[in-house]
């Protein structure tokens, strides 16, 4: 576990620095809070829809493509890792596997599942 | 033990944060100045004296620190102050596993120049890189605005997409280099190949001898160059920096998930960006420009060349030295590279971002997967 004393220290060091930045900000900033600056950003016109609304359907359906190759791709790594002592029955094995991955992506793609 | 991590990783964040974000925001301006026949960065000045613009980045500083901080309304404050902290905190992070030199050994000690010597260490860059995406989503989401929400969303969509193919353009490397360790990896890039050897597939084996003298470095872009090409296409559209920049497209979106942010919290979303330029750079030194070392030189070499005339410790130190300047050389030359294709190229529109990660990269990756692994088994490289 030693080696991870590493990624403690440079996480540290990154909340420190980064929390600092924000730190000395707000001692040096002003504060005058006007009610036109609390208002959302739209060139100067009062926002018309509310955001936090309904947006296209298309970002969830990324977002489960995603889950799906995601974990499908968390395969290949030890595969990819251990190839060079398993050899040519490891290619048939990831072969069989890549298969329904294939056929998974070709089926989205007809399905219009890529398409914006 | 701990001290000594300490030392290197006060290193590594000093030498990123301290030197080349700074001296990043410079290039950004002066290289763009001279890509478009401008006269750039050259108005901050300290008692008229300019150098070359280089005091920006102290400007850029001073001005983001005294900046007030607007919150919008209607925003949820707690998000809206942890988005650029996440944003930023596991970029500066990632550095933890990127090694800045190799294994020497000094009489008894040995000292290996990585902060953090992890044996997944690829996956946890992307682990922690994929984090920062939570940032730029939390703060489209928080800011109660649509145009943030905009930039969120899309920010989202984005990143997970490239997360998936980014992964897959490095498994070729797996396969070659036999591990996810980066300082393993940098080792094995710490030698020479025949250039021609590959031409064995086509049964071409009885090359010229000149030819067969000729000798490549054992690095991973000329292992396999198609994923080098992928694997920087994909980590800069992971980045959101030009061409790749749909989530804060300034004619589009006023400035994306960063449209209700100000002074030093704007600053973090800036700083994250430009630190991710060099755990870019960094990784793809780590992985295909061989890391520390010196082409055609390796570690055993240059301490052997050094050794008669100072002694074994002077000769390891000069070697260390060597490495490590090689290393930031390398690092400067891929930021360069970025720098030059961020001011090259126009923005992608959302469909072709999006065909260009599922139709074009993700299709291509597993096709390159599958030639790396017949072109190893036609070489004998395998059991």
């Amino acid at each position: 576990m030693a080696e991870y004393a590493g990624v403690l220290i440079i996480f540290a060091l990154a909340v420190l620095l980064t929390g600092g930045m924000l730190a000395i900000q707000l001692r040096l900033a002003p504060k005058r809070i006007l009610q036109e600056k609390l208002e959302p950003f739209e060139c100067g016109e009062s926002p018309l829809v509310a955001p936090r609304r309904r947006y296209g359907v298309k970002f969830y359906l990324v977002a489960i493509l995603f889950i799906v190759f995601d974990v499908e791709a968390s395969y290949f790594y030890p595969w990819g890792v251990v190839f060079r002592e398993l050899g040519a029955p490891a290619l048939v094995a990831i072969g069989i596997f890549t298969v329904p991955l294939v056929v998974g992506l070709l089926y989205e793609w007809c399905k219009g599942a890529l398409e914006w | 033990m701990f001290l000594v991590a300490l030392i290197k990783s006060l290193f590594i964040t000093l030498v990123v944060v301290g030197f080349f974000l700074p001296i990043l925001t410079w290039v950004e301006r002066k290289q763009s100045a001279l890509m478009q026949d401008r006269i750039g960065a050259n108005r901050a000045s300290l008692a008229g004296v300019s150098i070359l613009g280089l005091l920006h980045p102290v400007a850029d500083v001073l001005k983001l620190m005294s900046k007030e901080n607007a919150v919008p309304g209607g925003a949820n404050r707690l998000l809206h102050l942890m988005a650029p902290l996440i944003a930023a905190i596991p970029v500066i992070a990632a550095f933890a596993v990127i090694p800045y030199g190799g294994n020497y050994r000094f009489g008894a000690g040995e000292l290996s120049l990585v902060a953090a010597d992890i044996d997944w260490g690829v996956l946890y860059v992307f682990a922690i890189a994929s984090l920062a995406s939570f940032g730029a989503v939390l703060a489209g989401w928080a800011s109660n605005n649509n145009w943030s929400l905009l930039g969120g969303i899309r920010a989202a969509a984005q990143m997970i997409s490239y997360e998936v193919t980014m992964g897959l353009t490095l498994v070729p490397l797996f396969m070659v280099f036999g591990t996810l360790r980066l300082t393993q990896m940098g080792e094995a890039q710490d030698t020479v190949v025949p250039a021609f050897a590959f031409l064995r597939i086509f049964g071409l084996d009885g090359l010229p001898t000149l030819l067969q003298a000729i000798s490549i470095p054992a690095w991973g872009l000329f292992l396999n160059p198609p994923a080098f090409i992928l694997f920087l296409t994909c980590i800069m559209a992971e980045n959101k920096r030009p061409p790749f920049d749909l989530p804060e497209s300034e004619s589009e979106l006023v400035a994306g998930y960063s449209t209700e942010y100000s002074g030093m919290r704007f600053g973090l979303f800036y700083l994250s960006e430009f630190i991710q330029v060099v755990v870019v750079a960094g990784l793809v030194t780590a992985i295909f420009l061989g890391g520390w070392t010196i082409p055609w030189l390796s570690q055993a070499e240059i301490i052997g060349a050094i050794e008669p005339w100072f002694g074994e410790s002077v000769a390891t130190g000069a070697c260390l030295l060597f490495h490590v300047t090689s290393f930031f050389a390398k690092v400067a030359f891929v930021i360069w590279l970025q720098m030059l294709i961020r001011w090259s190229l126009p923005r992608f529109r959302y469909d072709q971002l999006m065909d260009l990660c599922w139709k074009v990269i993700l299709p291509a990756s597993l096709l390159n997967i599958f030639a790396t692994a017949f072109v190893m088994l036609a070489l004998g490289d395998v059991r």
